[in-house]
């Protein structure tokens, strides 16, 4: 075993194999573990967008906190938001103890968020009008999330996979969170359905371009880099097909239709035949100029900002307790 | 010594009773949503990402108590809790005028510039002041209302302890102390009514649903000296006896009618609908 000859030892490049071989062999990385500098990259961008979104997730639905319809609605909604800002800590941590290697913590990541270089998902640039917006984010666009989360879940960074099994299985009492508020619209009055369907329409494109660009014959370097890393083990239409697998029928099974007429599952192929959503759109709104990039990006800096006199506070506590 | 009434059925044979017990309810749902929503405005918003799921873990504590109340009063025919806490107009609510204070200016989607000191401020003197009620209410002599206060009193001393905590924090800087006495005097000024029992004070002591006033009072004292002593934070002075407004008795300012709009938004767009 390599290890007998004493892991520091070895070349740059030896390590390099010995890294490649553990991967083979399905062995999980840990943040401790020796790893090539563009895998720990690799993982502090997915890792590090993934628990911002979240973070950022929480605006659009925290609109709603307060309007939810029933007492009980809003304790549910209460309750989701709040795990979603849990989920962005627990993914953060996760951030954080990679970049600690470069000297850097969360401060960082907030102002990546703010210049413009760390991303957040798509789908958290749109608005969300209605009660019934606040449904589907929660039915489909966590919909969205499980089927991308789950593929992540054999990642072969430890920490990750072992924080996304827990926020897996919140994931999905979310989902059924949606879930009840949409069978209650689409079985409600006329004013009630017809609000759920437009916000269906609404978000329909947003929930295309949520797995990204489809590969076609050709992975960027990116994506091939995640593969062979094991980071990731699907691509972006992979994932695509299985939401569309998932969701269309369940959508179709309310009575609501998909805003897209060529929509169908093509036997032959065996995959689901779609119109593509406007990529160019796509770019830009991830480049943040959706349409609530800016108002949101603002909200979160202001929170920041006023924030700094409480991590004073809070420093006072770490420097005395050690 | 009053006999104690079990169910709601027992408590609709008695006309005065009822009427007591139901003004009583109505005190205690009305805070607690109305806290309940002060508090959910700043969900995503809080200072850090740690304190932002404790705070929202205590607010959603708060709502679960609103609507146990709400349902008790439904048991005793005041109508659909949800209609309860949705459709009454401000001057027909009976929170306190401390829970209804808003944030700080700006509305909590667009450039809200909240106050996070006076939030965790009257968090935790809120708590307080619950967790005398709900030791009192333990011995009310409506037993419904005893039980759940019993429920609600397991989870003060996590409430109280969080604003605590805080307090132990804001003292150890200049910036926090300053900020931490400006939160204390904007509180204070919103006491008065918090301890008052409204119109039917007198009966619902006289039936045994709860302890005095004074009595409620004087115990709220005796616990926050203790734990002002125990920081070193100077007693802000007597509790205003003097009431610009008092909610029990359904006045309000105009910080309540912004908050009932948002609560009740969707609800009011069909009440009759399921949601």
């Amino acid at each position: 075993m390599t290890t007998q000859v004493g892991f520091e030892s070895l070349t740059e490049q030896e390590k390099y194999q010995a890294f490649l071989e553990r991967l083979d062999r399905g062995e999980k990385i840990e943040v401790d573990d020796w790893m090539p500098d563009d895998y720990r990259q690799a993982l502090i961008r997915l890792i590090a967008m993934h628990g911002i979104s979240e973070i950022m997730g929480a605006l659009p639905e925290k609109e709603w906190v307060p309007k939810a319809p029933t007492l009980h609605r809003k304790m549910a909604i209460m309750a989701k938001v709040q795990d979603e800002m849990g989920h962005g800590q627990l993914l953060l941590r996760v951030a954080e103890d990679l970049m600690a290697y470069y000297g850097k913590d969360r401060d960082d990541i907030y102002q990546d968020l703010f210049s413009g270089r760390l991303k957040f998902h798509n789908v958290f640039h749109m608005t969300a009008p209605t009660w019934a917006d606040a449904g589907v984010i929660a039915w489909l666009v966590d919909g969205a999330a499980i089927v991308t989360q789950k593929s992540l879940l054999d990642t072969s960074y430890g920490p990750y996979g072992r924080v996304l099994q827990r926020i897996c299985a919140e994931e999905v009492f979310h989902m059924q969170h949606g879930e009840s508020i949409i069978l209650e619209l689409a079985e409600g009055t006329e004013a009630q359905r017809q609000a759920l369907q437009e916000a269906v329409n609404r978000w329909w494109p947003a929930l295309l371009m949520f797995f990204g660009p489809p590969e076609g014959n050709q992975l960027t370097k990116h994506q091939e880099k995640n593969l062979r890393y094991k980071i990731r083990t699907k691509t972006n239409e992979g994932l695509r097909q299985e939401f569309l697998d998932k969701y269309v029928p369940r959508i179709w099974a309310l009575g609501l239709t998909v805003p897209d007429e060529t929509i169908h599952y093509d036997e032959k192929q065996q995959k689901w035949i779609y119109q593509q959503p406007d990529w160019d759109e796509f770019r830009a709104i991830v480049n943040n100029n959706g349409p609530k990039s800016q108002e949101r990006l603002r909200l979160r800096k202001s929170v920041f900002e006023n924030a700094g006199w409480v991590r004073d506070i809070l420093a006072v506590r770490t420097l005395a307790t050690g | 010594m009053v006999n104690k009434i079990s169910t709601a059925e027992e408590v609709k044979q008695h006309p005065a009773f009822r009427e007591a017990l139901v003004s009583l309810l109505y005190q205690l749902a009305d805070d607690n949503f109305i806290l309940s929503f002060r508090g959910s405005e700043w969900l995503g918003l809080a200072p850090q990402l740690e304190s932002d799921v404790a705070f929202s873990s205590i607010w959603q504590d708060h709502m679960g108590h609103a609507a146990l109340f709400y349902r008790m009063l439904e048991e005793l025919g005041e109508g659909r809790a949800d209609d309860l806490a949705h459709l009454r107009t401000p001057h027909e609510m009976r929170n306190a005028i401390l829970t209804e204070r808003s944030n700080g200016p700006g509305d909590y989607i667009v450039n809200p510039q909240y106050d996070w000191a006076y939030a965790v401020v009257r968090q935790f003197i809120f708590d307080l002041f619950e967790s005398v009620r709900m030791t009192s209410l333990q011995q009310s002599s409506y037993l419904p209302l005893a039980q759940a206060a019993a429920k609600v009193a397991r989870e003060k001393p996590y409430h109280v302890l969080h604003g605590e905590s805080w307090l132990g924090q804001m003292i150890k800087t200049e910036e926090g102390q300053v900020r931490l006495k400006k939160a204390l005097t904007n509180v204070w000024h919103d006491l008065g009514d918090l301890f008052s029992l409204g119109e039917m004070g007198e009966k619902m002591v006289e039936y045994g649903l709860t302890e005095s006033e004074d009595f409620l009072r004087q115990r709220f004292v005796d616990r926050l000296r203790k734990v002002f002593d125990t920081y070193n934070i100077n007693w802000p002075g007597e509790l205003p006896k003097q009431m610009e407004l008092n909610g029990r008795l359904g006045e309000h300012t105009d910080e309540l009618a912004q908050a009932l709009d948002i609560l009740s938004e969707v609800y009011r767009q069909d009440p009759a609908a399921n949601w």
